[in-house]
């Protein structure tokens, strides 16, 4: 199912555009803090709703970072949290972390980040490396931005979905990211892809709720 | 390790780009035969089941419900589940049991139990039984018709040569969803124009793909999914109630319909509480049959990558087909969607359905090039025709296409883009120019088709939508432009909604709408000599290969 993604993205567009002073003239700060090494995750309490509208918030899968640690291509989890949260800093926005423990669904996961984060603008990023653009007021099974062939995405790729989640918190109209479809993407990955999402789930916990997450990097 | 030339060539075959996985059954992975899947079990007080595959009735979950209230036949259930496993897998490949008998047996067995029979049984025996227990004597095809552009003169030109090729059904689907009924009528055009009598669906979103149905732009829909698992029913946002609903909202406005399930939906979506793909897909069949429709397309379709990965998943894939057979379901048997690198593997696979045949081998074989399939890739596609073709000849089985020759298809496609041409002047739509008619006349796929004005498109179709235009309009439009024949056909398709003849079992139609089912084409397979056999007629046809050489030709 593909539901008119086009026009739901156009329409959340016109309406953040309209809501933020803004607009698309807004000043980048870019900040960049060094984050050389591996990432250490430390749960710090339940997640809070987010009161700046300059955040975007970045909802992992339970399993991302300390029970699982590559993607289904074998990609650290430690540089695509940092490459994403790069994206967004570039743009002058703040990436806030949290770590999903209700479901790990990927759709679900970016629609609940978006409903906590101040701007709206949410990202939920699965273990296996599935990652989508959520924003508040859409129906979960929608989104702004999807990628649902994680094998394709490299890692200059997520540095650039950051990068358009932080554009479309500052109520910008970005191009979407370009995406990559590969038929033989499904011969290649979709058992594997079943093992890691697998893997993920073993670790919902409902009573855990959302957490958020404190990251730094050694 | 020094390594061995040999084992260096070996791993830059095709089939290493595959991604095989070894079984994990606690997740689900695991093909047929789990650990986990539940012994069969049945019983009955005060009429009602109250044990179903060792589950009390206070454990039901909501498919156990639906499948013990509206699926089990409680008068032989017990009968039939007190005999041996291994005898019922006997009576099935017996060609002195008869397809009724065994048909009979269907709904006297739960869903761990009929996993039980076909468990029995080795991919041969399997075939066998297909051969024997498929619904409608006559196999046949169905094929996806969509390209990168969603361009409507290309899906015309695409459904015309897929008509005549010998498809008897014709599935599109959307590259951008707004182009849906665009879609949905060229090929309903295309496919008229081609030969009357085929069916044609546009898979879409719910609603949407019913509303088309309802305005005429479509014949039939299938892509209405039921999944093995109350969890994954739920993540979809539905019931089986919910299912059975839009079910009934096709049966009313008299459109076939059937659904789609599959081996591997349930693991890959994380919850396949431990059991395997077949008894998961199982449930999913009792389910359907329980909800009255006629079919299902199953085979594992878009999951493919899952079955495809672990021990005995080909194998698995040929038993969801069967045990839909078993239930008297009309089944589209999967072959659909890309799953392997090796030319040997998917071929393979295939001849699972292509030698015993059925209702619909390929419930999906790609009359477009492969990189035009917005299905996201088919196992066959326009450039093996004339393999396929070779198979049929080969093997002298009937694979639902026959052969064609150059000219004729130039001729038909031309017809059909023009034809689609007037319907989109006549309903306001955008214009389709003599340019677009010629590239796609003779196009081999849709980058050899000038780009649309996408956003003009959208305006006509949406227009067009507005204004309440339905089939009726369309044949209106034919018949104006000189094309009674492809008006006509239109027409009588649309016709059939009243009649009502194919909402019965494996319904297609031949080219004088004559209706071809389960009821008037009972499949009689008893032995050799029996069943459905290639006629003679159609075997000329078939022999006739245009790459053969004539010995009269040799040498003089």
């Amino acid at each position: 199912m593909q539901l008119n993604e086009d026009a739901i993205r156009q329409i959340v567009v016109d309406v953040l555009s309209g809501m933020s002073d803004q607009g698309s003239n807004s000043e980048t700060k870019s900040y960049s803090p060094d984050r050389s090494g591996n990432m250490v995750l430390r749960e710090t309490g339940r997640a809070s709703e987010g009161r700046d509208n300059d955040e975007v918030v970045i909802a992992i899968g339970p399993a991302f970072g300390n029970k699982l640690s590559k993607t289904m291509i074998d990609v650290s989890h430690s540089e695509i949290l940092r490459e994403i949260m790069a994206g967004i800093e570039e743009e002058g926005i703040k990436a806030r972390i949290v770590k999903n423990y209700i479901t790990a669904d990927v759709g679900f996961m970016g629609h609940q980040a978006a409903k906590i984060s101040g701007s709206g603008i949410g990202i939920g990023l699965q273990s296996k490396g599935t990652i989508l653009i959520h924003q508040k007021d859409l129906n979960p099974l929608a989104n702004l931005e999807l990628f649902p062939q994680a094998p394709l995405v490299d890692l200059a790729t997520y540095r650039q979905i950051g990068k358009n989640a932080a554009r479309y918190a500052k109520g910008e109209n970005p191009e979407p990211v370009t995406t990559k479809n590969d038929q033989m993407a499904r011969p290649k990955y979709q058992a594997i892809s079943a093992v890691l999402y697998n893997k993920e789930v073993k670790y919902l916990d409902a009573d855990k709720k959302v957490v958020e997450v404190e990251v730094s990097f050694k | 390790m020094k390594r061995s030339k040999r084992f260096e060539i070996l791993d830059e075959r095709p089939v290493h780009q595959d991604g095989f996985i070894k079984e994990w059954p606690e997740a689900g992975l695991i093909a047929m035969e789990g650990p986990e899947d539940p012994r069969p079990s049945v019983k009955i007080e005060n009429g009602k089941i109250v044990e179903l595959d060792g589950k009390k009735r206070e454990d039901f979950d909501m498919l156990d419900q639906f499948i013990a209230d509206h699926t089990l036949d409680i008068d032989i259930i017990e009968d039939v589940m007190a005999q041996d496993s291994r005898e019922l897998a006997h009576k099935i490949v017996d060609v002195n049991v008869s397809r009724d008998a065994v048909k009979r047996l269907g709904l006297g067995m739960t869903p761990a139990k009929v996993v039980e029979v076909v468990g029995h049984m080795n991919v041969v025996e399997m075939m066998f039984a297909v051969q024997k227990m498929r619904a409608r004597k006559t196999p046949s095809n169905q094929c996806h018709v969509t390209n990168v552009k969603d361009h409507p003169a290309l899906l015309a030109a695409d459904a015309a040569e897929a008509a005549m090729r010998g498809f008897d059904e014709l599935e599109t689907t959307v590259g951008i969803v707004r182009y849906a009924a665009s879609n949905a009528i060229s090929i309903m055009v295309g496919g008229q124009t081609g030969r009357g009598g085929v069916l044609t669906q546009c898979a879409v979103e719910e609603a949407m793909e019913l509303e088309m149905g309802m305005r005429g732009f479509t014949a039939y829909a299938e892509t209405v999914s039921v999944y093995g698992t109350e969890q994954v029913f739920v993540d979809g946002d539905d019931t089986p109630w919910s299912k059975s609903f839009l079910a009934s909202g096709y049966a009313s406005r008299g459109l076939k319909m059937r659904y789609t399930s599959g081996t591997g939906s349930e693991a890959e979506m994380g919850f396949a509480d431990g059991k395997s793909m077949l008894y998961l897909e199982a449930r999913c069949l009792y389910m359907t049959k329980g909800a009255g429709v006629q079919g299902i397309q199953n085979g594992s379709i878009s999951c493919v990558g899952v079955p495809g990965a672990v021990p005995s998943g080909v194998r698995a894939m040929l038993a969801e087909n069967l045990i839909a057979m078993l239930l008297d379901l009309e089944c589209a048997s999967g072959n659909d969607q890309t799953f392997t690198h090796s030319r040997t593997r998917r071929t393979a696979r295939m001849l699972m359905q292509f030698l015993p045949g059925t209702d619909f081998i390929f419930s999906g074989y790609s009359a477009v090039p492969n990189y035009d399939n917005m299905f996201a890739g088919s196992t066959h596609d326009v450039d093996d025709y004339d393999d396929y073709l070779t198979l049929q000849r080969d093997l002298k089985v009937n694979g639902g296409l026959v052969p064609v020759e150059e000219e004729d298809v130039i001729k038909i496609r031309n017809k059909g883009a023009k034809a689609l041409q007037a319907v989109f002047k006549e309903l306001g739509m955008p214009d389709i120019t003599d340019e677009e008619v010629e590239a796609a006349t003779y196009a081999h796929g849709s980058k050899d088709m000038p780009d649309r004005d996408v956003r003009e498109d959208f305006r006509g179709i949406e227009d067009m939508l507005n204004r309440g235009t339905t089939g009726v309009a369309i044949v209106q439009a034919l018949e104006k432009n000189g094309f009674e024949d492809v008006a006509e056909n239109f027409f009588n398709l649309l016709k059939q909604r009243i009649a009502g003849d194919y909402l019965h079992t494996s319904a297609i139609f031949d080219e004088n709408f004559h209706c071809i089912s389960a009821v008037n084409d009972q499949n009689d397979y008893a032995g050799p000599g029996t069943g459905y056999r290639v006629p003679d007629e159609l075997w000329e046809e078939l022999k006739d290969i245009r790459f053969a050489r004539d010995p009269e030709d040799i040498g003089e």
